[in-house]
């Protein structure tokens, strides 16, 4: 199935603010985490040639770390959160008080798994929220991490997206914390099936 | 650069020396590079998925393994370029990430590369090189003066094929 041609300002509207209610119970949980305050952007609805969502995160050579999971049930989908190398560095810094290398391309096993976990946390609360907002089900798969650049991970995880359309739809959010450090960027990618079921949910699609 | 050209996710295009063709970042996608050494000609397919006829839109042929080749090939002759001079070599299907569960979608680059080496198979061209496979992503520049294939990683060193 393709998207939708073209949305409407209405359900344009709506899907920024599954965004923001997905995003802001994301932001909280972070927030919590890490002891400190976590503000996030206003969502960003785009539909896009998959060859252009690299350039969104600083192009396709930009190294980063991804945490991924696929979303099953009845609105299928993916959510991957991005964090540019330096950010994920700052954040395993404070979530392990742990010494880092600037330098450092590698996070060990304890900084991999609190990435994990952190982009487990993150994503957990925004499908929960998502969840309650749209009464849909998400099962969500056991989330993955990889370190590589942004290119080659948005490849392995839009293959999906691309069967049908060279476009694909996704909502982004950006994060950060005290004052202007970076956290990463938060991407909903819902398939087209799951679009139509998150705008019939909200009562927005004719 | 600028005796480069930028061949993104699902596109393809052909080059003539002293132009280069680059790819950035390749996961789980593959990069084929077709070559006549005698015209110095290049033609480079940045493929997404294995196969069309999985497709309920497969109009972008460079998208999918099985269009892409014979789409490059035919592109590559008509520049003047000489079949049976054309060599093939291929990088990238990586498997990005692991997970507990592997589905068969879920081995997405080796599914590509295994299509794309049928799709040489089926259009006779030898596939003379390769470096495919493992977890990690590759840039490459393909030289269409040489027909070398320069690949980079972050982590995994540089290679030459």
């Amino acid at each position: 199935m393709g998207y939708p041609l073209s949305l409407t300002g209405v359900q344009l509207d709506a899907l920024r603010e599954v965004g923001n209610i997905g995003a802001g119970n994301a932001a909280t949980a972070l927030s919590q985490m890490l002891n400190m305050r976590v503000e996030m952007s206003v969502p960003e609805v785009q539909m896009l040639p998959i060859s252009r969502v690299a350039a969104t995160v600083g192009g396709a050579d930009t190294y980063v770390a991804g945490i991924y999971l696929q979303i099953t049930g009845s609105a299928p989908g993916s959510i991957l959160f991005l964090l540019p190398l330096a950010d994920a560095r700052r954040l395993v810094r404070a979530l392990l008080k742990e010494n880092l290398r600037d330098d450092s391309i590698c996070f060990g096993e304890l900084g991999c798994s609190a990435l994990v976990e952190l982009g487990n946390i993150m994503t957990g609360s925004f499908l929960n929220a998502l969840g309650m907002f749209t009464s849909l089900k998400y099962i969500p798969t056991v989330p993955s991490l990889c370190l590589d650049m942004v290119g080659a991970i948005l490849g392995s995880v839009l293959h999906s997206h691309g069967v049908d359309s060279d476009t694909v739809f996704f909502i982004k959010t950006d994060f950060r914390y005290q004052g202007d450090c970076g956290v990463g960027y938060l991407f909903f990618l819902p398939e087209a099936e799951a679009l139509v079921e998150i705008l019939n949910s909200l009562g927005v699609f004719k | 650069m600028n005796n480069c050209i930028n061949v993104e996710i699902a596109e393809m295009k052909i080059a003539r020396a002293p132009i280069n063709l680059i790819s950035i970042g390749i996961g789980s996608c593959v990069g084929v590079c077709l070559y006549d050494p005698v015209a110095r000609l290049g033609g480079l397919a940045h493929i997404l998925l294995p196969d069309s006829r999985q497709s309920r839109n497969p109009e972008n042929k460079a998208k999918f393994a099985d269009t892409a080749i014979p789409a490059l090939l035919a592109d590559m002759v008509a520049a003047g370029a000489i079949k049976s001079r054309i060599v093939a070599k291929i990088a990238g299907g990586a498997q990005m990430f692991a997970f507990a569960q592997a589905l068969d979608y879920m081995r997405i680059g080796e599914r590509n590369v295994e299509a794309a080496i049928e799709a040489l198979r089926k259009a006779g061209i030898p596939l003379i090189a390769r470096d495919t496979g493992s977890n990690y992503g590759r840039s490459i520049r393909f030289s269409t003066l040489t027909g070398k294939v320069y690949i980079k990683t972050i982590a995994h060193g540089e290679k030459v094929i």
